[in-house]
């Protein structure tokens, strides 16, 4: 089935005409050919598809980001890295879904690779609350990337939930010290990390995962304090004002390349990952590999160091 | 009546003089060089969220037990209602000298204050409008002083402030008063009050949270100690930051403390919030807090736990 984001109804009204043309050609009572008509509105197609998705406003974006055709980080981990073997569990409480983690390869390198993961259909998505993890995913992550780094093994992590989840078991087991934590645990942590932003980095629940030497983003991913959704609710007391706190927020990849908040942007197909996920992989393989090289060829020391003086240089002020 | 009265001799007073409270309270400016003076607090004025909670005027009423009270014994009591132990809020320079010893406050980075790093709209007539209300750059007190003797680093929110918002200068105030406390081998005291991060700083502001804890990851590396002082309220980006990470986390009473909104968790969930929900006394049940402790009491007892945490590196140097 398809599914149509409401940006994208214009290029969707030229398909549906041209289906139209086709099967009252191919119905043939006439012998007229339509193939001049044809051409015109494939050509139309391209031309409005290129229109739009090269001028994409951030709240398009954001929507392009929570795509339901969009790839998520199991579909990531499949297509990049080989030999993944999920390991579960907190060893405190549950076995969060909404994060998985695992030993995988990548150029016969053995790495720890962990992701926040959303379902596809209702019953995955029950599964997967959504993809906003509870307590138990941001310590299941720590006791994973605490076993790489006794063990020496780069992490790679891939962000994408809207958040971490807002629920009354998620209060009382602690969800704010689970996230913080592994902020403060992150940034000693003697391995290489790299942190790569495949959809919805949706506030603390992503930065969870999110305290890493180089921090990538795909092109059409978003990365941001407060959901456009809340923030328009806070300010402007009104969901009309979505898209201007969108676009205020600077979350696209592009606006935070340029404030210097992510250091890579990861390019996608036109309209979107989904449209050719394996392309996609193949830029992230290469950027994770080198990424891995680069980093793996720095000293201990140095490499925690920078990774410390990346967050620290975060942040504007005056003083006079 | 300047000095500390008896409680049952004022509630007698109070009782005399019904309706009193009603009164408008005075509005003065801020002085505006009031941060640059350790231990000066700047005056209440009116206004914005403290109308409603902070005593201002001669008169206020407590609003858990309805009490009548004067405002000055209320200050003497350090905004703890002697009737019914509600705290009311301090503002940070309240809170600042109820904690260090006499004029031993040397405060860091007093003229560090915002800029419009995305040009966000209304955000430049916010920060004014809440350094006019308060007499503070931002959000936070940072400095270096004596806790009964003791030599530590402090630093104190005030949810006035733009309910405390963090954005990048509480981050970078807070980042170097840790940093100061590491190279000199000092505890750290925060006492946090906070909304969350504020969203008008973007993603500058969520980055504030890895910063202050990886700068808390290295003082702790030293062996050196955090206590955390949860006040009410203290909520989502701050508290899944620093303030959860203490080798200590205490709290003062009724704090609301917490990661999610109780109105967005209902939202979410559509159940019913437990009682207590996101109180220090529930988090202390469900074991995040380490003590509850009553403001009159916590000098003392942040003296007599930095006495426990600092015993070995006492001993050491002595
Ligand atoms: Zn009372």
């Amino acid at each position: 089935m398809k599914h149509t984001l409401e940006f994208e109804k214009p290029i969707a009204e030229l398909e549906k005409k041209l289906d139209e043309l086709k099967s009252h050609e191919a119905s043939g009572s006439l012998s007229v050919s339509f193939q001049e008509e044809i051409a015109l509105i494939e050509k139309k197609i391209r031309d409005t598809r290129e229109t739009i998705f090269s001028n994409l406003t951030a709240h398009q974006r954001v929507m392009l980001a929570r795509h339901p055709k969009r790839p998520y980080t199991l579909d990531y981990i499949r297509e990049v890295f080989d030999h993944f073997t999920e390991l579960h569990g907190d060893r405190l409480f549950a076995d969060d879904r909404a994060m998985v983690g695992g030993f995988a390869s990548i150029d016969d390198s053995q790495v720890m690779v962990i992701g926040t993961q959303k379902g596809r259909d209702t019953k995955e998505n029950i599964l997967r609350n959504f993809g906003s993890a509870h307590p138990e995913g941001y310590r299941k992550a720590m006791r994973l990337m605490k076993m790489a780094d006794k063990f020496g093994l780069p992490i790679v992590t891939l962000i994408d939930t809207a958040g971490a989840y807002p629920g009354i078991g998620a209060e009382e087991r602690h969800i704010a010290e689970a996230i913080a934590v592994n902020l403060r645990e992150m940034m000693l942590l003697e391995v290489p990390i790299l942190a790569i932003v495949i959809g919805e980095g949706g506030s603390g629940g992503a930065l969870g995962i999110g305290v890493a030497d180089k921090v990538m983003i795909l092109e059409n991913a978003y990365y941001s304090v407060i959901s456009p959704e809340g923030c328009a609710a806070i300010l402007w007391k009104s969901s009309e004002a979505v898209p201007q706190a969108a676009e205020c927020l600077r979350i696209t990849a592009d606006q935070l390349k340029s404030l210097k908040l992510v250091d890579q942007i990861i390019p996608e197909p036109l309209g979107g990952a989904q449209n050719d996920v394996s392309a996609v992989a193949t830029s992230m393989r290469q950027v994770i590999s080198q990424t891995l090289k680069q980093l793996g060829s720095m000293g201990v020391s140095d490499r925690m160091k920078a990774r410390y003086d990346r967050f620290r240089a975060f942040g504007q002020f005056i003083e006079s | 009546m300047t000095e500390p009265v008896d409680p049952s001799e004022s509630k007698l007073k109070t009782r005399a003089l019904p309706g009193v409270e009603t009164r408008e309270p005075s509005i003065t400016p801020p002085p505006s060089a009031s941060d640059q003076t350790p231990l000066k607090r700047p005056k209440p004025v009116s206004g914005g969220p403290r109308k409603r909670l902070m005593p201002e005027g001669i008169w206020t009423k407590c609003p858990k037990c309805q009490e009548t009270i004067y405002r000055k014994e209320l200050e003497a009591k350090l905004n703890v209602c002697w009737q019914c132990g509600y705290h009311f809020p301090l503002t940070a320079w309240e809170r600042v000298s109820s904690l260090i010893d006499g004029d031993s406050f040397v405060q860091a980075d007093s003229e560090m204050s915002s800029v419009d790093v995305l040009s966000f709209p209304g955000y430049l007539s916010k920060l004014e409008s809440n350094q006019q209300k308060t007499g503070m750059k931002d959000a936070v007190i940072t400095g270096l002083g004596l806790l009964h003797g003791r030599k530590v680093a402090l630093g104190v929110m005030d949810f006035g402030f733009n309910g405390g918002s963090m954005g990048s200068v509480v981050g970078e105030k807070l980042t170097r008063i840790i940093e100061s406390a590491t190279e000199q081998s000092l505890p750290v005291i925060i006492c946090s009050t906070s909304g969350g991060a504020r969203m008008y700083e973007g993603m500058f502001s969520l980055m504030q949270m890895a910063k202050t804890c990886g700068a808390l990851a290295y003082h702790g590396r030293e062996k050196l100690p955090f206590i955390s002082v949860l006040t009410d309220p203290t909520m989502a980006g701050v508290m899944a930051s620093f303030a959860s990470v203490g080798d200590l986390i205490l709290a003062e009473p009724a704090a609301r403390i917490g990661f999610a909104g109780p109105r967005v968790i209902k939202d979410t969930t559509k159940a019913e919030l437990p009682k207590g929900f996101q109180t220090a006394e529930f988090l202390r049940d469900h074991g995040l807090i380490d003590a509850i402790v009553p403001r009159k009491e916590l000098k003392g007892r942040l003296a007599w736990y930095l006495d426990c945490l600092m015993a070995s590196r006492d001993a050491a140097q002595a």
